[in-house]
């Protein structure tokens, strides 16, 4: 007899429809599997014999044929123990096949007939939907993540036997009631605030800045300034996601397998800090089946960089491409996987090999070691960094704190306005930053007084800024303008606009 | 054979000038000895002493050299395969003047009165533009390469107004404050002298290309070292000793402890030269060599007319550097530049000191940046300048 039962396979970010057929028939006894599989789905056949064996089902020695199809595309994940172990009842006549149409199969068997959870499914319930299905059957661990998606019914089920149960007698589960929870709804919690960060006024300036206009930015200077704890705490102040952002980080999470168990959707804005010694492909996602790496899991939020110059070269250069188109795109022999990559980089460096500079007691790195250590970063990724800001050590007073900090809540408000601004400006365009904008939009919506116009040219000359730095200092200056709410760059905008010109400007002219 | 002295020597020379064409000869086989490995300025001395003549030296037998003990045998040995590259040296010889390089030997008028009485003075000087005039006084102006900005200001002040007063100043042109001491000068319309541990046709450091090119316009770049010498670290110290012989005083700006500045220092005190200190706060770890001068009896500098003074050039009363900067300044811009000095300053620190928003102070600050009142010594710190 033959059966033929849906379920969804994993390619990059998306799901594709995967239908499992069974056949029993006569001849030598053995199962064979076919269908381009990887080794943990051609394993499945022993798992599922065993599960069904210890769940109560004899199964008699008869010649099978197991296909995934589309055949020609290869399959991974142990999501199919399920569908295949169904399959095989249907084809044995033990369970009606047509109690399975317009339902989509998903989980991973033990040998005692378990259900265990499977990786990335939001995406394989997404595609579920997209096909007109109707039904999931998924392992109970997966069924609030299930859930999120919504306009789907979702049927969590923990064994083989209760699933062979509910075919019989589909009321023997009690209906998982649909928790959807709406986007906006419930906000975020941090577990840290910039009230905690004591002085450090510039750094926290800077990180505002780089939240507004979405600007990646890099910090110089000396071990224990703050850097790292300012920059954890940055996605505090970034408006809050709404419920397509959420989705899409959740599903880069949920491939990884990092959603926290019980959480569908992730409502904080992720913040990611891979140490100096991570990989090319770690970083930017790799392998012969595709996996989202750093940048993806950053997106949305902050990809943080500690001691930038000592990730080696050639991962750094990697992130050139996906700074610039936002996300990354993989190809590979099966196929072109893209993931997202809409993250604010923050970078931190020491400014020099010992990380005292320019504290002349402490540092005695010679000028040539100082530029050396600084020209470890290469000028194209230089460039795609808007705002610099340095670092310094605390004083006392700093630390003792002088009270009627600012909170994250008032600085996010501020962040809010100048991300609405930003909105309205690039609305119908396929930019959504200030920090995106090019020459055209620079033209457009940097204009500058008159007067302002001559000084910029001044200091332009004076301090031999390069034609890259002019375009930044004009978009860091429209996001300050912004965030205060007007509408033209004022004197003081382009001025503090052009202090955070890169560190090319300000170490490598003096 | 008669001993001959100094002088004696000079006019035998001077005899033998009568001749142009020997002298020119003697020239080229002392440029021949002097280029010879392991080859001092005192044994060159010793076996003109000797001889009189270095083309004899060439024809004499290396054996009959060591055992009058004027060369040790290694040095006789080496010296006699260097017999071989005479021709390369003369060809060298020849080339020097194409190249515009001056080759004085200590045997001439041209030689630097300042460093022909001094033991130990090189025997041969190369250089490219000009010598120091004796007539007129020099100062050497050392100290640390990786200075702070507070040294480099005060170096830069230092070299000017010592051009103005029309004090030649002499230094070794490395990073920190041997270039902001030639820089000032330079700036103050001087002439400027460099003393290099490498050939005077090498540039190092290399990002003192602009220096090196501008120096000679004015002044000079000296050397004892040959055509083509690389930088190598043991040349340093001994070319130190030719600084501080050049100059009248030594002035140090910021030193450490165990500063290469403060062989100059050694070497002017054999010298017999007025030895000067910049101070600094007790706690800069830069100006600890300079304090401790200070202690043992150094001069101080607490402005550049202490130097003046000690040359009896009578100075003009100039404004306190405070004074004269805030005069036309703005209101707010007056609050933020007195919260800065020479030791820069975190922006943060700015912002708390003159109450102002940050971004107000940031926009204070670059515009006194833009007047030259301030500069940004490196990131989000400024200082004064001087």
């Amino acid at each position: 007899m033959f059966s033929k039962i849906n379920s969804i396979g994993l390619k990059g970010l998306d799901g594709y429809p995967v239908s499992v057929e069974v056949d029993a028939g006569d001849g030598l006894p053995g199962v064979a599997m076919v269908g381009a599989l990887a080794p943990e789905v051609r394993e499945a056949q022993d798992r599922v014999r065993t599960a069904l064996k210890n769940s109560g089902y004899h199964v008699r020695p008869r010649k099978v044929t197991v296909n995934l199809s589309p055949a020609d595309v290869r399959k991974n994940g142990t999501g199919f123990d399920l569908p295949i172990a169904m399959g095989m009842l249907c084809a044995y006549g033990m369970v009606d096949a047509r109690k399975l149409e317009g339902a989509a199969l998903v989980g991973e068997l033990g040998l005692d007939g378990e259900l265990k959870p499977v990786r990335g499914i939001l995406s394989l319930v997404l595609e579920a939907k997209a096909q007109g299905w109707n039904r999931c059957f998924l392992p109970k661990e997966n069924v609030r993540e299930g859930q999120a998606i919504g306009g789907i019914e979702i049927i969590g089920i923990s064994s083989l036997r209760e699933m062979a149960e509910y075919m019989s007698d589909p009321d023997s589960i009690e209906r998982q009631e649909e928790i959807r929870k709406e986007s906006g709804q419930d906000r975020e919690e941090y577990p840290m605030d910039y009230r905690e960060v004591q002085g450090q006024v510039l750094m926290k300036r800077a990180a505002e800045v780089a939240a507004a206009g979405c600007h990646n930015l890099l910090y110089i200077g000396p071990a224990g300034t703050g850097k790292s704890m300012v920059a954890e705490r940055i996605p505090t102040i970034m408006p809050s996601c709404t419920r397509k952002e959420r989705l899409e980080i959740s599903k880069v999470y949920s491939i990884c397998g990092l959603l926290p168990p019980g959480e569908a959707l992730l409502s904080r804005r992720p913040f990611r800090s891979p140490h100096h010694s991570i990989t090319g492909a770690a970083l930017v996602g790799g392998g012969r089946n595709p996996m989202p790496g750093e940048l993806s899991l950053a997106s949305g939020g902050v990809l943080f960089l500690d001691e930038f110059p000592e990730f080696s070269k050639h991962v750094i250069e990697m992130l050139r491409q996906p700074l610039e188109s936002r996300k990354v795109v993989l190809s590979r022999v099966s196929g072109r996987y893209e993931f997202p990559a809409r993250f604010i980089l923050v970078a931190a460096m020491n400014p020099c090999p010992c990380g005292h500079y320019p504290d002349r007691n402490r540092c005695h790195c010679t000028r040539q070691q100082v530029q050396n250590y600084l020209g470890r970063i290469s000028g194209p990724i230089l460039d795609r960094i808007d705002i610099c800001a340095e670092a310094a050590p605390i004083s006392f007073e700093d630390l003792r704190g002088k009270g009627g900090q600012e909170t994250s809540g008032d600085i996010r408000k501020r962040v809010e306005r100048a991300r609405k601004i930003q909105e309205q400006r690039f609305e119908g365009m396929d930019i959504h930053f200030n920090s995106e904008m090019n020459g055209e939009h620079i033209r457009r919506y940097c204009g500058l007084e008159k007067e302002d116009e001559q000084f910029f040219r001044s200091v332009y000359r004076n301090m031999n800024l390069s034609a890259r730095a002019y375009t930044r200092i004009l978009k860091v200056a429209r996001t300050i303008a912004d965030l205060e709410g007007r509408e033209g760059i004022s004197h003081e905008h382009l001025c503090e606009s052009i202090s955070y010109r890169s560190l090319e400007e300000k170490y490598w002219n003096s | 054979m008669e001993q001959l002295t100094f002088e004696d020597m000079k006019t035998d020379f001077g005899a033998a000038n009568g001749s142009g064409e020997w002298t020119e000869r003697e020239r080229q086989y002392l440029y021949w000895l002097s280029r010879a490995p392991a080859m001092g300025a005192v044994t060159i001395k010793k076996l003109w002493d000797r001889c009189r003549s270095f083309e004899a030296v060439y024809n004499m037998e290396e054996i009959a050299l060591s055992r009058m003990g004027l060369l040790k045998e290694n040095q006789a040995a080496g010296l006699g395969s260097w017999k071989r590259c005479l021709g390369k040296c003369r060809e060298e010889y020849g080339a020097l003047q194409e190249k515009g390089i001056r080759f004085v030997t200590f045997l001439e008028e041209a030689y630097p009165g300042r460093l022909k009485d001094l033991d130990g003075s090189p025997a041969v000087l190369y250089g490219i533009g000009r010598f120091p005039d004796e007539e007129r006084p020099a100062a050497a102006i050392v100290g640390a390469r990786d200075c702070s900005h507070y040294g480099r200001e005060t170096a830069e002040a230092l070299g000017k107004v010592l051009a103005e007063a029309g004090v030649q100043v002499i230094s070794g042109m490395a990073l920190g404050i041997d270039g902001a001491g030639h820089r000032g000068c330079l700036k103050g319309g001087g002439d400027t002298y460099a003393v290099l541990g490498c050939g005077v046709d090498v540039c190092y450091p290399r990002n003192h290309i602009s220096m090196y090119m501008e120096i000679p316009q004015k002044g000079g770049i000296l050397s004892e070292y040959g055509p083509g010498q690389a930088p190598i670290p043991g040349n340093f110290p001994a070319r130190n000793r030719i600084i501080s012989g050049l100059s009248d005083v030594v002035i140090v700006v910021e030193a450490r402890a165990k500063s290469g500045s403060l062989i100059t220092v050694d070497c002017g005190l054999e010298q017999g030269k007025e030895i000067f200190a910049v101070p600094g706060r007790n706690t800069d770890s830069l100006s600890r060599g300079c304090n401790h001068l200070i202690r043992q009896g150094a001069g101080i500098v607490t402005c550049p007319e202490d130097i003046l003074d000690f040359f009896q050039i009578p100075m003009k009363k100039t404004e306190g550097v405070d004074e004269k900067k805030k005069n036309g300044l703005a209101k707010k811009e007056k609050m933020v530049y007195s919260c800065l000095d020479l030791q820069p300053k975190y922006i943060d620190r700015i912002v708390e000191d003159s109450g102002l928003s940050l971004g107000e102070c940031l926009t204070l600050l670059l515009e006194l940046e833009l007047g030259g009142h301030i500069i940004q010594t490196a990131g989000h710190y400024y200082a004064k300048k001087l």
